[in-house]
């Protein structure tokens, strides 16, 4: 046979053409599956974009929220016992009027108003700056119920999103938070240090069909469901109440609301 | 090549120093490890999988049930046997094998690797 330019090139085109396909037909082989399927479960609950409404009327004192974000604080396993202000981890907390809604303050206010203590958590906004900051996805906004979670697994811990949060929603584990948890919840694990930890909806407890648990804490005071369901306990709290959000003016559209 | 007999000597010892891991190790290769079962483990007879599958593709297994569980909130598991687990580390496989000293390190301190799971995840859920 003699080999012309013509051949070779033919040759070589063949030979392409079977390279490229092999792993194609290696995932169609793959394809078949392993034999085993995820799903989520059947009590779990499901929105398209989970909401809240605190009625600030309902929590006068310091004692009235306290057992709230006790609640929080246990399931979740957060560490209370760090004593530098700088490195505490807090996923729901309380604050005055002036830092919950510096854009809402008038100089002379309803004092009651002023006195009372806010409860502060993620806003899980429904356009979130931290997950569009997150070099590495790991914070992000799941798609099935607008939840603005973390991925522990994949946080870098550059804190980011700590300096897009207009809400200072998230903390950093500065250092090993397993020493300082105070109330130990085998089921729910720990953090490590160096990631970013922020309030989660309780995504874990919806899957299996609970209710957060500052909402199950709170004796009513705090009402939560899907904010585009017309007849969600919600929308229904909404239709009937004045409510505000905060820092509203920067579009990331919180999904926390306060009756005032 | 007045230095010849000072060359050999000296490739003589490199070459002895270079093998010194392969010769002194050798037939001392450690054995691989036996792994205990928990008595609820061997009550239970087979994993979520096949025993094969889990020794070679705990990993990859557990990489999607992390991936499912987290980005998507799909936490049920259903088998080839049509049996339904719940997808969590400390919470379904921990609870079987609450040894993690005789179970899991045994081997991955025999491969020498050394997964960072339990930095979170809590190795014993119910403080057996």
């Amino acid at each position: 046979m003699k080999n012309s330019r013509r051949r070779f090139l033919q040759i070589a085109g063949v030979s392409a053409l079977g390279l490229g396909a092999k792993p194609v037909l290696n995932a169609f082989a793959l394809g078949g599956g392993k034999g085993y399927h995820v799903a989520s479960g059947e009590d779990a609950l499901t929105a398209e974009q989970w909401a809240m409404v605190i009625d600030t009327r309902k929590l006068q004192t310091a004692e009235a929220v306290e057992p709230i974000i006790e609640a929080c604080n246990k399931i979740h396993n957060i560490p209370t016992a760090i004593d530098n202000k700088n490195h505490e981890v807090k996923w729901i907390w309380e604050d005055h009027y002036h830092h919950v809604f510096p854009d809402k303050t008038n100089k002379f206010l309803d004092e009651a108003v002023e006195h009372k203590p806010f409860l502060l958590l993620c806003n899980h906004c429904e356009n979130p700056p931290c997950c569009r900051v997150c070099p590495t996805k790991a914070t992000f906004k799941r798609e099935s119920d607008g939840i603005v979670l973390m991925d522990f697994h994949r946080c870098i811990g550059c804190r980011f999103c700590m300096a897009a949060c207009p809400f200072g929603a998230r903390s950093f584990n500065f250092r090993d938070p397993r020493p300082f948890i105070e109330a130990n919840n085998k089921e729910f694990p720990t953090r490590m240090k160096g990631v970013v930890e922020k309030c989660n909806f309780c995504a874990e407890r919806l899957a299996i069909g609970k209710m957060p648990a500052c909402v199950e804490a709170s004796n009513g005071a705090i009402a939560f469901g899907d904010l585009y369901d017309e007849h969600s306990v919600v929308r229904e709290l909404l239709k009937e109440n004045y409510t505000i959000r905060r820092k509203q003016t920067l579009g990331t559209e919180p999904s926390v609301y306060y009756i005032v | 090549m007045k230095d010849k007999n000072m060359i050999l000597a000296g490739l003589v010892v490199f070459i002895v120093v270079i093998t010194f891991p392969f010769w002194f190790n050798m037939g001392k290769a450690a054995p691989a490890p036996e792994l205990e079962l928990t008595a609820k483990a061997k009550a239970a007879k087979t994993c979520v999988m096949p025993t094969a599958f889990m020794t070679a593709e705990h990993m990859q297994l557990l990489d999607v049930w992390r991936h499912n569980v987290v980005r998507s909130g799909e936490r049920m598991f259903v088998n080839a046997d049509g049996k339904l687990f719940d997808m969590s580390l400390s919470n379904t496989c921990l609870d079987c094998h609450s040894n993690k000293e005789k179970f899991c390190d045994r081997c991955h301190d025999y491969a020498s690797v050394d997964p960072y799971c339990w930095d979170c995840h809590i190795d014993n859920p119910k403080g057996e």
